[in-house]
């Protein structure tokens, strides 16, 4: 079983294109070593250090990108990390959301007079986490990464001590997430079983040679149920998605942006990985289970998010029914998972938790300063005249909500636009037109806050409320978001070519 | 080699955990539970491995193991904060936000 030949000969190591996992890997370390050991920083040199790292890392990806596009795709450390496209936009994704929620994060915690480097450390780890998940080739590896993202995050969540919802957003983070993750490894567990490997490219290899044989095999079938059971947690999918809105509405309003941004796109990632990369022989069985997921999803999403009162908690049922959204990229790729052309099912998937990532920060950085002192206020009274007092705050909101929305010439329009014209070229014409129904229903709810900006007088007695106050770093998270957003909506061509890029089958490198 | 009775009891312990997680109220006892289906997933593994004839399952399973470990320690901290905090570790009092 085990080979007698003594002398162990590791697999070759290319440094160059792991620079990303070791930049953030490293930068985690220097801050995790100076929070314990060194004399403290003033506080925003920890932001500005997390914010420089994510950026550093983005520009190694469009480095790498070049290489690959010299070069073609090739397989990491033994065939357990790819190296392509896709991962790179995924950690390109990754590490602008960090940027952006660094900024946020910084006035968060003095506003909070919380202390320390340990969030952003944790950033940063839950980032390594969700990249190695983007460009994982191995389930060890994938569910490995997704415990980095996951435990990183439960921590997060709780991370505000002076707040009691905090904690019961942690602990009820923790237990449905790893309830979540035994399901996934039970998954894992039954295909290694079938195929008799955890590699992706082995598996796919085992299932071309046996499937006529095992194609109603009870094993796989429920190994691929549970996987998409594990996964559905993640993404927060109807009917896995109780857990969303507490954990949203409890958690410090940064990382709440940090798990509706980077938490979504480390999910769909990998979902997109396991489906159409390890599992594309079984695309008619799981199609229609991620049918039923998408149309649930947007259904309930919107319109359990029309019904609510707190902000935080629209906004969560909101990202349930972009979860949705995305769903249905999925089931257009899915599609055609495993045919070299592979449509664009994938890309306008991918296209969209990028633009989603960076409308969600720009939207949560709203809510964190309309929260004042305590993160209580985020009910929808609390954004009652808010155009009075802060026009430019209530602008950008708006715009940002609108974007959300889908209206045309924000890049939520763009996004929502490539997941149904993805969806029609597949002929799914029933969850194109469910979809766009569900979104005129979510769009209710931003016109609800809207409303509450702009025409509702604030209550008497609201003066004596706490002012909302606009920190210099969080206004600029909130410009960049709402440039990006602007930006993307006018000019869209670049965004989407680079999305479709990622997702076409390169050659693979000699 | 027979791997069924291996499978069978792979399949009980994760019956048996996921029970426990949904129908105890007690924290400590949630996380136990999850610990019973990690275990499960375990034992799947090294029976799946043993009929493959390759490590990949034995790897995975010491993976498990420590990622597992991990995973108690933040568990066990949170529930540690919330006790300090309430002086009870019901899940079924934690209730600070509805919807």
């Amino acid at each position: 079983m085990i080979a007698a030949d003594p002398t162990l000969i590791g697999p070759s190591v290319n440094w160059f294109a792991l620079s990303p996992l070791l930049v953030l890997l490293g930068a985690a370390l220097v801050l995790l070593v100076v929070g314990a050991l060194a004399p403290r920083w003033p506080r925003h040199l920890y932001a500005l250090f997390a914010a420089a790292t994510g950026l550093a890392t983005m520009i190694l990806c469009f480095f790498l990108w070049h290489d690959i596009s010299a070069h073609g795709i090739t397989t990491l450390v033994g065939g357990t990390l790819r190296f392509d496209d896709f991962s790179l936009f995924v950690t390109i994704t990754i590490s602008a959301s960090i940027v952006l929620v660094a900024f946020v994060t910084d006035d968060y915690l003095r506003r909070e007079d919380l202390e320390g480097p340990e969030v952003y450390a944790l950033y940063l780890l839950a980032a390594i986490g969700g990249v190695v998940m983007g460009s994982a080739n191995d389930l060890i590896v994938l569910f490995l990464g997704l415990e980095i993202l996951s435990i990183s995050m439960y921590v997060m969540a709780a991370s505000h001590r002076k707040r009691i919802e905090s904690q019961e957003a942690g602990i009820k983070y923790f237990i449905l997430g790893g309830f979540s993750s035994a399901f996934f490894l039970y998954g894992i567990a039954l295909v290694y079983g079938t195929a008799g490997s955890t590699n992706f490219t082995e598996i796919v290899s085992s299932f071309n040679t046996t499937v006529p044989a095992v194609r109603h095999d009870a094993f796989i079938l429920a190994g691929v149920g549970m996987l998409l059971v594990g996964l559905g947690f993640k993404v927060a999918a109807v009917p896995f998605h109780f857990w969303a809105p507490d954990v949203y509405e409890g958690a410090p309003t940064p990382v709440t942006s940090f798990m509706a941004s980077v938490g979504k796109v480390a999910a769909f990632a990998a979902m997109l990985r396991v489906l159409l990369f390890a599992l594309p022989h079984w695309r008619d069985d799981y199609r229609p289970i991620i049918w039923v997921l998408a149309v649930l999803t947007v259904v309930v999403g919107s319109v359990m998010a029309v019904v609510q009162t707190n902000v935080k908690r629209m906004l969560a049922f909101s990202s349930i029914s972009h979860a949705g959204f995305i769903l249905i990229g999925v089931e257009a790729a899915a599609h055609r998972a495993g045919q070299p052309e592979g449509g664009d099912g994938a890309s306008s998937a991918l296209l969209y938790v990028l633009l989603y990532s960076v409308l969600v920060i720009g939207t949560f950085s709203v809510v964190a300063m309309v929260g004042r002192t305590g993160d209580s206020a985020t009910d929808l009274a609390s954004f009652r005249g808010l155009a009075k007092s802060h026009p430019l705050i209530a602008s950008a909101m708006t715009v940002l909500l609108l974007a959300q929305a889908g209206v045309p010439l924000t890049s939520g329009f763009v996004a929502k636009f490539g997941v149904i014209q993805a969806a029609v070229e597949e002929h799914s014409y029933a969850i194109a037109i469910i979809a766009m129904v569900a979104s005129v229903i979510a769009a209710f709810l931003y016109l609800r806050i809207m409303v509450s900006m702009w025409v509702s007088e604030p209550e008497a007695g609201d003066d004596a409320r706490e002012a909302v106050r606009v920190p210099l770093w969080t206004g600029i998270a909130l410009s960049l978001s709402v440039g990006f957003t602007l930006f993307v909506g006018f000019f869209p061509g670049w965004l989407i070519d680079a999305a479709k890029a990622a997702t076409v089958t390169r050659p693979t490198r000699p | 080699m027979l791997i069924n009775e291996f499978l069978l009891l792979g399949a009980v312990l994760f019956c048996i955990g996921v029970y426990g997680v949904i129908a105890r109220k007690n924290a400590v006892m949630v996380l136990m539970s999850i610990e019973l289906i990690l275990n499960s997933v375990n034992i799947n593994l090294l029976a799946f491995s043993q009929l493959h004839h390759n490590l990949d399952g034995n790897v995975f399973a010491l993976y498990i193991i420590a990622v597992a470990a991990a995973e108690v320690g933040v568990g066990l901290a949170m529930v540690l904060l919330i006790y300090r905090n309430r002086k009870s570790i019901s899940l079924d009092e934690l209730s600070e936000m509805k919807g």
